[in-house]
């Protein structure tokens, strides 16, 4: 993952609220076993209405409850290969959200007036340090988990981050020699 | 302090703050590809193949074909064959197509017994919080944490909040666990649990059975909750009992003692609660896009709120109105991880005997797993389906989002027992209507939907 350096972007906008992630990434492209090259791929349905008209800018500004329904991570990787590098809204679904953080993908809750007034900017800035974001008229901050934040800022690898606990890890396993259900037994 | 039930769970479980151990790890041909991708190219290994288990479901066609490598469609077979070889290079068992314990992820592993009171269950997949109804702390998730999972059998997590939804009353006659939860996601809409684990309980929920119950955790996402559940009880000990990976004669006594203990206790604190009224509920009907877009069997289509709602009304091919019980199918599906269990089939095989599904309606019926698909033809539900005209199919996610070949066309107006209801789900521009298997089976036999409450 790459370190989050602040971006300075035209906004890219799609007021809709309840927007899932099967029509992010419709359910045709999840076949591909490659993570790469989903770009093309994104709002493929949608994409085909009159009038459709999503630029290929680094943030995205959309509504309520993004990135509803499916945990498939097809769509932030489609909107990252699209071009994406923060994604404004005024809420987001919960896997979505944590399904973003684990590739760099940065999720920027903010208030309706404050969204719909950045949708209206010609440039907007996204500093994660600051945890601000900038337009010309306005700024506003924004929550992140500290955690989530320094691995943001950082590009680092959760999975190497956990096994630096591998400690912790065997103590906990040896500790509670569990009596779950061994799959490798069935 | 008294505390909840998923307290008790999360507190088990917490190998460093923030960081929860994985009791088991269902796997399947979907969201796993790139994972398994990502621990080869890092050289990492599964850490507990003994603690995971896969399947192919999404893609699998459900026409009896009977191994992965005459799949038809060439995606479709490249990513089952690409999941069996994962499997078999990093020592997972696989239960993959032509498997007699194949079926979709969330009824396979409560009908094998891996999923227990008391653990903490992930898969990459958002209906996870299906095996909540026994207990358990389920949880969907992306891939990203499929591969942290797969290398460290931990997932980072910061503990979501809690919150209790809570019935009151007794359902009504030809309602249903399905209607009771569409109710309820039409009530707080689909957002209305996003940040929460939700523990769902009253009367209503302790006398439903454990397929009732997996239906309602099944759809707590639909709600946006990160996790549904249900306090363990008689009901979910006597179906755990017995399954192949269930605790054997003492080992089951001593479990049943210490699952007894997974409960909320009285005065334990939730972050939020809400209090629903089940004797109020009618068979539920969706007239939308989005699960929250519900109504009862009774009502009419009702007048757009909304921008959303507008689009909506238009997608589906309605206006406001319009009496639910005047819409037309052209498709009825009886399957999903919602409703295809054994008692879902018994159920609509109840409402369906003796009679035929109307000409104008293609109808299918999708058993969850192989297990249940034998069970069911040991029991002739299958004879009661093929009589009446439906298509008696093998397992498989089939037409719940058609990514194999169970798909409608553009403008086809389906009664679906599924979960969700989106924009070309089941098929572009396909029009969904998500119901109860009671309510599915008979929209088939009369072209239309019906109120089952006095429907004869
Ligand atoms: S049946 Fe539908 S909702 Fe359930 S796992 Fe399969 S695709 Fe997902």
């Amino acid at each position: 993952m790459e370190p989050f350096e602040t971006i300075t972007s035209r906004p890219s906008v799609l007021m809709r609220d309840d927007v899932d992630t099967d029509q992010i990434m419709p359910k045709q492209f999840l076949k591909r076993v490659e993570r790469t090259g989903f770009g093309e791929f994104l709002f493929d349905d949608w994409s085909r209405e009159d009038g459709w008209d999503l630029p290929r800018t680094q943030v995205l500004v959309t509504g309520r409850n993004f990135g509803c329904g499916s945990s498939r991570e097809h769509a932030p990787w489609g909107l990252e290969d699209y071009g994406f590098k923060a994604i404004v809204a005024e809420s987001f679904a919960d896997i979505f959200r944590s399904n973003c953080t684990k590739i760099g993908l940065l999720p920027i809750q903010l208030d309706r007036a404050t969204v719909e007034s950045i949708a209206d900017s010609d440039s907007v800035q996204v500093d994660l340090a600051a945890q601000e974001v900038r337009w010309e008229g306005g700024q506003a901050s924004f929550e992140i988990d500290e955690q989530i934040k320094h691995r943001l800022l950082n590009g680092l690898d959760d999975i190497a981050l956990t096994l630096q606990q591998g400690d912790a890890l065997s103590a906990y396993e040896s500790d509670r020699e569990r009596s779950g259900p061994v799959t490798t037994a069935l | 302090m008294p505390t909840t039930l998923f307290d008790k769970i999360w507190a088990a479980h917490e190998v460093a703050p923030g960081l929860i151990y994985v009791d088991l790890h269902l796997v399947h041909e979907v969201t796993s590809p790139q994972a398994f991708d990502g621990l080869r190219m890092a050289g990492r290994r599964v850490r507990r193949p003994d603690r995971t288990l896969a399947t192919a479901d999404h893609n699998t066609p459900t026409d009896g074909t009977p191994v992965a490598r005459l799949i038809a469609d060439q995606l479709s077979r490249v990513q089952v064959e690409t999941l069996e070889r994962n499997c078999a290079e990093f020592g997972v068992p696989v239960y993959s197509l032509g498997s007699e314990r194949q079926g979709i992820v969330h009824v396979i592993g409560p009908n094998l017994g891996v999923t227990q009171p008391g653990m903490t269950i992930v898969c990459g997949d958002s209906h996870t919080a299906t095996h909540g109804a026994f207990g358990s702390l389920a949880f969907g998730i992306g891939t990203s944490e499929v591969e942290h999972v797969l290398a460290t059998q931990t997932l980072v997590q910061k503990k979501p909040k809690s919150m209790r939804i809570r019935y009151e009353g007794d359902l009504g006659f030809g309602v249903t666990a399905k209607d009771l939860i569409l109710g309820t996601i039409g009530q707080m809409g689909t957002d209305g649990a996003t940040g929460f684990v939700v523990e769902f309980a009253g009367p209503v929920i302790e006398k439903l059975s454990m397929e009732g119950r997996m239906t309602i955790c099944n759809m707590t996402i639909e709600g946006g909750g990160r996790a549904g559940m249900i306090a363990p009880d008689e009901t979910t000990f006597r179906f755990v009992e017995g399954r192949p990976a269930a605790p054997q004669g003492a080992d089951f006594e001593e479990a049943v003692r210490q699952w007894a203990t997974l409960k909320t206790d009285d005065g334990s604190v939730f972050d939020h609660e809400i209090v629903v009224d089940a004797a109020a509920l009618a068979p539920q009907v969706t007239w939308g896009t989005a699960p929250d877009m519900v109504t009862d069997i009774a009502s009419v289509v009702p007048d757009p709120q909304s921008e959303s709602h507008e689009r909506a009304l238009h997608y589906m091919g309605l206006t406001a109105g319009q009496p639910i019980q005047e819409l037309r199918l052209d498709r009825v599906f009886i399957g999903s991880c919602t409703n295809s269990r054994i008692g879902d089939l018994r159920a609509a095989a109840e409402v369906v005997k003796g009679r035929r599904v109307a000409s104008s309606v293609n109808a299918m019926v999708v058993p969850g797993s192989q297990e249940v698909k034998k069970q069911a033809e040991a029991e002739g539900l299958d004879e009661i389906f093929k009589a009446a005209g439906f298509d008696w199919r093998v397992a498989g996610c089939s037409m719940c989002l058609g990514m194999n070949p169970d798909i409608a066309a553009p403008g086809e107006r389906v009664a679906s027992t599924s979960n969700r209801n989106f924009e070309g789900r089941q098929g572009r521009g396909a029009r969904s209507h998500l119901v109860s298997p009671q309510m599915a089976a008979a929209a088939a036999i009369e072209g239309r939907f019906v109120d089952i409450r006095d429907w004869t």
